[in-house]
């Protein structure tokens, strides 16, 4: 579900819908709200076998959001130690078939590829930003943390993540637009 | 001979590497609010006060600054006249690096083989440079180095007819791929001359200046001065966002070179530049 806060930032929670993805546009700023699950290098590594084999994930794809992240370690009453975004581009090879899975949101920093661009607009979803190596500030949003799959892999398992406000933009929309060409044409001096 | 227990070592390290990612340093946080002073994007200030605001956050919880808190590499200047006792120069540093990540709640990011990937559990070992050098002290830089920046990092091999033109042009170029997967402003090391690996080498080392410092050459000085300006005129700006703060800083250092050859390797730093160095 989408709404829009009194201060015109769009308030994000999940499961999303198509129309939900459509409502947001690069450059938007949102506060997600509820479930996000994180995911990086190995933990792909280990979802794309399954996708091709056909078996169930250890995850429900649909609707979701996965936040491209490996956290540090927690001081004991912490949730969560710090947790900023690491480099999206690096899960570019996974990306098209999770959201051909129903997957509607990632959450990371840096560029997208082509058929990733290609693949928001075909399954309409989107690519959100959040502040890389602001992992300090970020963690303050999580409210609750759980490993859900791939315990062994630590900083790289999944973990269920409850969220409440966490900040983001719009990267990459499912119209095509692009927040990281548009900013940089806008303040490039040639 | 002076003799340093390798136990000094192991516990100076350990120091470093939780000081490092809890605290930015100084010369960082000026970096910051000169960088609030011009930029014209107002998504890029915004940026750039969040930025402020979690390195106080991380300085006052002793959470990290980043989630990557780094692969280790520490420089090592080893004064002739010291002996190390107890055990070995390395074993004290990784061991340091060991009791660091783990007492400090750091994060393990470094795998035992390229291929297997398996999580060495400690963040060791750490990527160790040593120099023999006069004296009887021991110097040890460490600087936690993000994987995301360090993705971007690039080498090549000008010809000499492509001389300083080719060398502005390839850092930018670096900068400009970088883009913003790299976690921009940027501090660019770059290292000008010698062979393949020693190019690479001092990349890294160039990072240890201050930022905001001159570099000491003149002519240098300049390089860096023209290649910085014009990273900013790309436009990229923090986070990618657009904006005017691509970089915060170009460092270079040079060494002789063959007559062959112009090489010149790039070190791609993010904002999270963790630097501290202690002499012992």
């Amino acid at each position: 579900m989408i709404t829009t806060g009194a201060d015109g930032i769009k308030e994000v929670r999940p499961p999303l819908s198509d129309a939900d993805v459509e409502a947001l546009k690069a450059g938007d700023r949102v506060r997600i709200t509820g479930v996000m699950y994180t995911a990086r290098d190995a933990a792909h590594g280990r979802l794309l076998p399954l996708i091709e084999a056909g078996k169930p994930l250890p995850i429900e794809l649909k609707g979701q959001i996965i936040y491209y992240t490996g956290p540090s370690p927690a001081r004991p009453g912490d949730v969560v130690g710090s947790i900023g975004p690491t480099t999206a581009g690096r899960m570019d090879k996974y990306a098209p078939q999770l959201l051909a899975l129903g997957l509607k949101a990632t959450l990371g920093k840096g560029a997208r590829s082509e058929p990733v661009r290609e693949a928001l607009k075909k399954h309409k979803a989107v690519y959100f930003g959040a502040i890389g190596g602001a992992g300090a500030v970020l963690s303050r949003f999580v409210k609750k943390l759980e490993v859900v799959a791939y315990e062994d892999l630590g900083t790289e398992a999944i973990r269920r993540l409850e969220v409440e406000g966490f900040p983001a933009i719009v990267v990459n929309d499912c119209h095509g637009g692009d927040l990281y060409q548009d900013g940089m044409k806008q303040f490039a001096r040639e | 001979m002076r003799e340093i227990h390798v136990s000094s070592v192991t516990d100076a390290v350990k120091k470093l590497c939780m000081e490092a990612n809890y605290a930015l340093e100084p010369d960082m946080l000026r970096a910051f609010d000169r960088a609030l002073g011009t930029e014209r994007s107002a998504a890029g200030k915004q940026v750039l006060q969040i930025l402020k605001d979690n390195a106080q956050l991380a300085r006052t919880k002793l959470i990290p600054y980043c989630q990557d808190t780094g692969f280790v590499v520490c420089f090592v200047e080893l004064g002739q006249d010291v002996h190390v006792t107890g055990g070995g120069l390395y074993d004290a540093i990784n061991e340091g690096v060991r009791q660091g990540y783990t007492e400090g709640y750091l994060r393990a990011s470094i795998v035992r083989s390229p291929f297997d990937r398996v999580n060495t559990g400690d963040n060791t070992p750490a990527v160790i440079h040593a120099d023999v050098v006069p004296g009887a002290q021991l110097k040890i830089q460490i600087m936690a180095k993000g994987g995301g920046c360090e993705n971007r990092s690039k080498y090549k091999m000008l010809t000499p007819a492509e001389g300083l033109d080719g060398v502005k042009a390839w850092i930018l170029e670096c900068v400009k791929t970088a883009g913003p997967d790299a976690c921009p402003p940027l501090v660019v090391g770059a290292g000008v001359g010698g062979t393949f690996e020693q190019a690479a080498r001092l990349s890294k080392k160039a990072l240890f200046r201050e930022v905001g410092s001159p570099n000491p050459d003149p002519a240098v000085n300049a390089l860096e001065q023209d290649v910085l300006e014009r990273a900013n005129r790309l436009g990229i700006g923090p986070q990618g966002y657009g904006g005017d703060t691509t970089a915060f800083a170009i460092h270079i250092l040079t060494y002789p070179c063959h007559i062959t050859s112009l090489p010149v390797a790039v070190t791609i730093e993010c904002h999270a530049h963790r630097h501290k160095e202690v002499t012992l």
